[in-house]
C-alpha cells in the first residue's frame, strides 16, 4: 500500500470566518509504515486524520490530492468515499470507546455495522473470535453491554472492529490518551501486532505523547499550527531533530531519571497563533529562536536527507 | 506539616447500599514542610479522593488528618474558612475550575471579599499583580479576560496565583498539568519547584511517573485505595520492590529506552473488593498467603513496601 | 450583575432563530392586544349590548353572545386575565420549584430525600378533587386565587428538572473552588450554579407560564374558575354551555380557543428556539 498526500488544505467554517486548520500538507507513507503524527493541541493532526476519511461540515475541503494505492480518494465527497471507508481506509476516532451505543450489546452492534456494509456477520464470526483472542478479550464480551467493560477493553474492542476488513490504512486518533499506563502499553503493542499479522498495512498514529511513538512508530511527523514541520524516522526525530520547534519540543519532555534539582527543562515561551487569521509564512516564526526575515515566506517541506523532511529555511 | 493517619473513604453501593466500595483504604503518610510529595496512581487508585479529603471537599469515612497539631477531620463547616487560608487546591481542568460565564478575575475578587474585606482596592490590586508576576504571568495580558480567552497553561498559573494570594503553606495539586500541552507543562512544573524552594509544601497528584520523579523528593504509590510502596523517589525508582511498581515502571513509555518484554496482566472491570492484597489478581508472584492484607513494612530507611514477600520473617513456600 | 459573555453571538443567534422570532412575535402580539384592546372595546363585557346573538359585524367585531354581550370586549378582558394567570401562576410555580430544586439538588442527602417525598406527594395529589373542596368553601373566587392554586400544584415538574441540573453542576470543579474560597452554600447556588443554568431557568418559566394558562383554561371550562371576572376559558365554557356549537355561533368559542392555542403553542415554540440559542451544539451553521 502507499499513501500520497499532496497539498492538502482544509478549513473549518465558523461564524467569524474560515479557520485555516490544515495548510498545504504534503507527505507520503510507505507500505507497512507506522507513522506517528504528533504535535500540540490545535496543530491540525486530528484535522488531517479526519479529512482523510470523513471530511464533513464544519470542515471544508479547499485543495489537494490524496492517493491511496495509486487510486485517488474523493475525500471532498462523503458519498463517494463510502466504498473506501472501513474496507480500504479505517479509523479509530478519539473517544471511540465512549461512542459505543450504551443500549446495544457489543455483538449486536458488530452485526449492525457489518450489515450496514453489506457483509454477512455469520461469515465473519470465526474471524471476529480469532481477533478477540489476539487482543485478549473473552468471547463473551459480545454478549455484554459497553458499560460492563473497562476503558482498555472497550478500546481493544474498537480496534478489532475498525480493522475487521483488513484496511490498507488505519488512522488511530489518540487511542491511548484515556488509558492507564499498563493498558496503554498493551494497546500500543497490539497495534504493532496487527501490522505483523497483516490485518492492517500502514498506520497513522495520532497522539501528543511522543514517548508512545518512540516505542512503536517507524517514523514521526511533527505538525505545528496547521503546517507540517518535520518528518523523519523515530530515532532521528527523537535524537537528532532539525526543525527548531521539534528541538524545543523534545527537550521539554521529562524523562525518568531527570530531576528538577539537577537539570531544569525549559518549555517554549508564547502560544500557538490563532488560525482564524494566521501569520503569513512560517507560523512558528514568533516563537522561534532562530527566525530571520526569510521566514515570512512559507518554507517548503523538503527532503534534507534520506527520508528526512523539514520545513525550515535554516535547514534547507 | 500534614499527616494522614489511617484515612479511609468507603462508598455504599449496590441495592440499598449493601455493598462497600473502598475508594481509599487505610492510607497513612506525612508531608514535611517545604517538601513535594507525589501521590502516584492510575485511575481508580483513590489519589484524587485523598486530595479532596485533605481539602475537606469530600467527607472522611474514618481516620484522621492532622495539619500541624490541628485535627482537621473534626473541623466544623464554619471553621473551615481559617483552614482554607493555609491550604488550597488546584485541579486538573483549568477551564472547568473557573465559572465560564464570568471573567477570570472574579476568582481574585472572591478571595478579596471572603478573606481580606478590609484591604483597600488599590492595595489589593498591587497584591494581585505581585502574585501574577510571581507565577510568571504578565498582569495586563491576563487581567480582564474570560477563561476561554486564556490558554490552559496561563489558567493553571492564574489559579496558582489565586492560591498564593492567601499566603498558603500547603498546596494540593491534582493532575494539574495533564491537560496542558507538552511545552507549557514544564513551565508550570518549574513554577511548582520555585514555590517549593520558597517553603511551600505540595502534594503532587499524578499518574505520570516521570513527572513525579522530576519534581518530588518522596513518592507514594497507590493502587485501588491502598498504599503499596512509599519512600524517596530515588530509592523507589532505582530499586522498585513491589510487583505493581515494577510493572508500572516497565509499562511507562520512555524516550530513552524501548519497552522490554514484561507481560502486563489486563483484568476485567468488575472486581469485588476482597480481603487480602488488592494487587492479588494481577500479580505475577502472588501466593496463597497474599490473601491476608499485607502491612507497610520499612525495608530500608525511607523506603517501605506493602507486600507479603517483604514482611519481616516471611518465608516463601517455594 | 451577570456579564453575558459572547454578547453579540448570543443575540445574533437569538434573533436569527426562526422559532424564537415566530414564537415571540405571536406572544407579543397578544400581549399588545391586552394593552390596546380594552381601549378599543366599546362595551363592558357583561353589558347587554344587543338583542340576542349576532355574527361579527362592523359594530360588534367578534359578534355577540346569546345574551347580546360583545364578544370582542369579553375577549380582550379575558386575554388580560389569561396573561395574569400565566404570570402569577407560572411565576409562583417557578419560584417554588426553583427553591425546592436548588435546595434538594445542592445539598443532597437527607434534605434531598425529604424534599423528594414532598415533591412526589404534591405531584400525585388529585388537584381536581382539592379544587372542588376549595370551591365548596370559598364563595367568591378571583383570578389571583386561581393563579395561586395553580402555582402551588404545578411546581413539582420544575423542581425535579432543576434538581437534576443542579446535581450535575454541583460536582463541577468551579463549585469546589468556590467552597475553597470560603463561600457559603446559598451564595454558591445563586452566584455560581444558577447563572450557569440560566437557559434552563428561563425555559422552566416559559413552560410553567404556558402550563398555567392551559390549566386555568381547563379549570374555567369545567366551572371551577373565577366567578368574578371573565376569562378565555370561561368564555369557552359559557359558549358550550349555551349551545354555541350546535347553534353555529363560531364567533363565540373560536376566538378564545384560537388565542389560547396560539399563545401556549407560541411559548413552546419559543422554548425550542431558546434551546438552540443556549446550546451551541444544536445550532446550524
Amino acid at each position: 500500500m502507499s499513501l500520497s498526500v499532496q497539498n492538502l488544505t482544509v478549513v473549518y467554517q465558523t461564524l467569524h470566518g474560515d479557520v485555516r486548520a490544515l495548510e498545504k500538507a504534503s507527505f507520503s507513507l510507505k507500505d507497512g509504515e507506522i507513522m506517528g503524527l504528533a504535535g500540540e493541541s490545535g496543530c491540525g493532526k486530528t484535522t488531517l486524520g479526519n479529512s482523510l476519511i470523513l471530511l464533513a461540515p464544519p470542515m471544508r475541503f479547499v485543495d489537494g490530492r490524496v492517493l491511496l494505492d495509486n487510486e485517488e480518494l474523493p475525500i471532498w465527497d462523503t458519498d463517494r468515499m463510502d466504498p473506501f471507508r472501513f474496507k480500504k481506509i479505517s479509523v479509530i476516532p478519539q473517544y471511540a470507546m465512549n461512542a459505543m451505543n450504551p443500549t446495544r450489546k457489543i455483538g449486536q452492534m458488530t452485526r449492525e455495522i457489518l450489515q450496514a456494509r453489506k457483509i454477512d456477520p455469520g461469515h465473519m464470526m470465526t474471524e471476529i473470535k480469532r481477533r478477540l483472542d489476539l487482543v485478549e478479550l473473552p468471547h463473551k464480551v459480545l454478549d455484554m453491554y459497553p458499560i460492563e467493560l473497562s476503558g482498555g477493553m472497550k478500546q481493544r474492542m474498537v480496534m478489532v472492529l475498525s480493522t475487521l476488513l483488513n484496511p490498507s490504512l488505519l488512522i488511530a486518533d489518540e487511542i491511548t490518551s484515556a488509558l492507564d499506563v499498563s493498558t496503554q502499553k498493551a494497546v500500543a503493542e497490539m497495534l504493532v501486532e496487527f501490522r505483523r499479522r497483516e490485518f492492517v498495512k500502514s498506520m497513522i498514529v495520532i497522539t501528543h505523547d511522543m514517548s508512545i511513538l518512540y516505542q512503536i512508530a517507524d517514523s514521526i511527523m511533527i505538525m505545528y499550527a496547521g503546517q507540517l514541520a518535520e518528518k523523519a524516522s523515530t530515532e532521528v526525530i527523537i535524537h537528532d531533530p532539525r526543525h527548531p520547534y521539534t528541538k524545543l519540543l523534545i527537550s521539554s519532555l521529562p524523562k525518568v531519571g531527570v530531576k528538577v534539582a539537577e537539570k531544569r527543562l525549559t518549555g517554549i515561551p508564547g502560544t500557538p497563533p490563532m488560525l482564524l487569521d494566521p501569520p503569513i509564512g512560517c507560523r512558528f516564526r514568533d516563537r522561534c529562536p532562530v527566525a530571520f526575515d526569510k521566514c515570512t515566506e512559507v518554507p517548503p517541506f523538503i527532503e534534507v536527507s534520506e527520508g528526512h523532511y523539514v520545513a525550515c529555511w535554516k535547514e534547507s | 506539616m500534614l499527616k494522614l493517619d489511617g484515612i479511609s473513604k468507603i462508598y455504599r453501593v449496590g441495592t440499598f447500599g449493601s455493598k462497600e466500595l473502598r475508594a481509599v483504604n487505610n492510607v497513612s503518610f506525612d508531608v514535611h514542610p517545604g517538601e513535594v510529595i507525589s501521590l502516584i496512581g492510575e485511575s481508580g487508585s483513590g489519589k484524587s479522593t485523598i486530595g479532596k479529603m485533605i481539602l475537606r471537599l469530600i467527607a472522611i469515612t474514618s481516620g484522621k488528618i492532622f495539619f500541624g497539631d490541628q485535627d482537621i477531620t473534626a473541623l466544623k463547616k464554619s471553621e473551615l474558612k481559617s483552614y482554607y487560608r493555609l491550604v488550597q487546591g488546584v485541579f486538573q481542568d483549568p477551564f472547568c475550575s473557573l465559572n465560564p460565564i464570568f471573567k477570570a478575575d472574579r476568582a481574585f475578587n472572591i478571595i478579596h471579599e471572603e478573606f481580606y474585606p478590609d484591604v483597600k482596592p488599590k492595595e489589593w490590586k498591587g497584591r494581585v499583580e505581585k502574585s501574577l508576576t510571581d507565577v510568571g504571568l504578565n498582569p495586563p495580558h491576563v487581567l480582564g479576560k474570560f477563561p476561554h480567552q486564556l490558554s490552559g497553561g496561563q489558567l493553571q498559573r492564574f489559579l496558582i496565583a489565586r492560591a498564593l494570594l492567601l499566603d498558603i503553606k500547603f498546596l494540593v495539586a491534582d493532575e494539574i498539568i495533564s491537560m496542558l500541552d507538552a511545552s507549557t507543562r514544564i513551565d508550570v512544573l518549574n513554577l511548582l519547584a520555585d514555590l517549593k524552594s520558597r517553603g511551600l509544601s505540595i502534594l503532587f497528584i499524578t499518574h505520570d511517573l516521570s513527572l513525579g520523579y522530576y519534581i518530588s523528593e518522596r513518592a507514594v504509590i497507590l493502587y485501588r485505595g491502598c498504599v503499596l510502596e512509599m519512600g524517596t523517589t530515588d530509592k523507589i525508582f532505582s530499586n522498585p520492590l513491589h510487583p505493581y511498581t515494577k510493572m508500572l515502571m516497565a509499562s511507562v513509555p520512555r524516550l530513552d529506552e524501548k519497552w522490554g518484554d514484561v507481560k502486563v496482566e489486563l483484568r476485567a472491570k468488575t472486581q469485588d473488593y476482597s480481603t487480602g492484597c488488592v494487587f492479588y489478581d494481577r500479580c505475577p508472584v502472588a501466593e496463597p498467603a497474599c490473601m491476608s492484607q499485607p502491612t507497610l513494612v520499612e525495608v530500608e530507611s525511607d523506603h517501605s513496601v506493602a507486600c507479603i514477600h517483604f514482611a519481616g520473617n516471611f518465608n516463601s513456600s517455594g | 450583575m451577570i456579564e453575558r459573555l459572547r454578547n453579540n453571538e448570543f443575540l445574533f443567534f437569538a434573533f436569527r432563530n426562526k422559532r424564537l422570532r415566530v414564537g415571540l412575535f405571536i406572544v407579543l402580539f397578544f400581549l399588545a392586544l391586552t394593552l390596546v384592546g380594552p381601549l378599543l372595546a366599546k362595551y363592558d363585557p357583561s353589558e347587554y349590548a344587543a338583542y340576542g346573538s349576532h355574527p361579527p359585524s362592523a359594530e360588534y367585531w367578534f359578534g355577540t353572545t346569546t345574551f347580546g354581550q360583545d364578544v370582542f370586549s369579553q375577549f380582550v378582558l379575558g386575554l388580560r386575565a389569561t396573561f395574569l394567570v400565566g404570570m402569577i401562576g407560572g411565576g409562583l410555580g417557578t419560584l417554588i420549584g426553583v427553591v425546592v430544586g436548588f435546595t434538594a439538588g445542592y445539598n443532597g442527602g437527607i434534605i434531598d430525600e425529604v424534599l423528594n417525598i414532598l415533591t412526589n406527594i404534591v405531584l400525585v395529589i388529585p388537584t381536581l378533587a382539592i379544587l372542588l373542596i376549595i370551591a365548596a368553601y370559598l364563595n367568591v373566587r378571583g383570578i389571583v386565587a386561581e393563579s395561586i392554586f395553580i402555582g402551588c400544584t404545578a411546581w413539582p415538574w420544575a423542581a425535579r428538572a432543576i434538581r437534576a441540573q443542579t446535581f450535575s453542576l454541583r460536582t463541577r470543579e468551579f463549585v469546589d473552588l468556590s467552597k475553597l474560597s470560603g463561600m457559603k452554600s446559598g451564595k454558591i447556588i445563586f452566584t455560581e450554579i444558577a447563572p450557569n443554568m440560566m437557559s434552563y431557568l428561563v425555559m422552566t418559566f416559559i413552560l410553567q407560564f404556558g402550563g398555567a394558562i392551559l390549566n386555568a383554561a381547563t379549570l374555567d371550562f369545567i366551572g371551577l374558575g373565577p366567578t368574578s371576572t371573565i376569562s378565555l376559558g370561561l368564555m369557552m365554557q359559557y359558549s358550550v354551555l349555551w349551545g354555541a356549537l350546535q347553534l353555529g355561533q363560531w364567533w363565540w368559542f373560536m376566538p378564545p380557543g384560537i388565542a389560547i392555542t396560539a399563545i401556549v403553542g407560541a411559548m413552546y415554540i419559543m422554548n425550542v428556539g431558546l434551546d438552540e440559542v443556549f446550546n451551541p451544539k444544536l445550532r446550524e451553521m
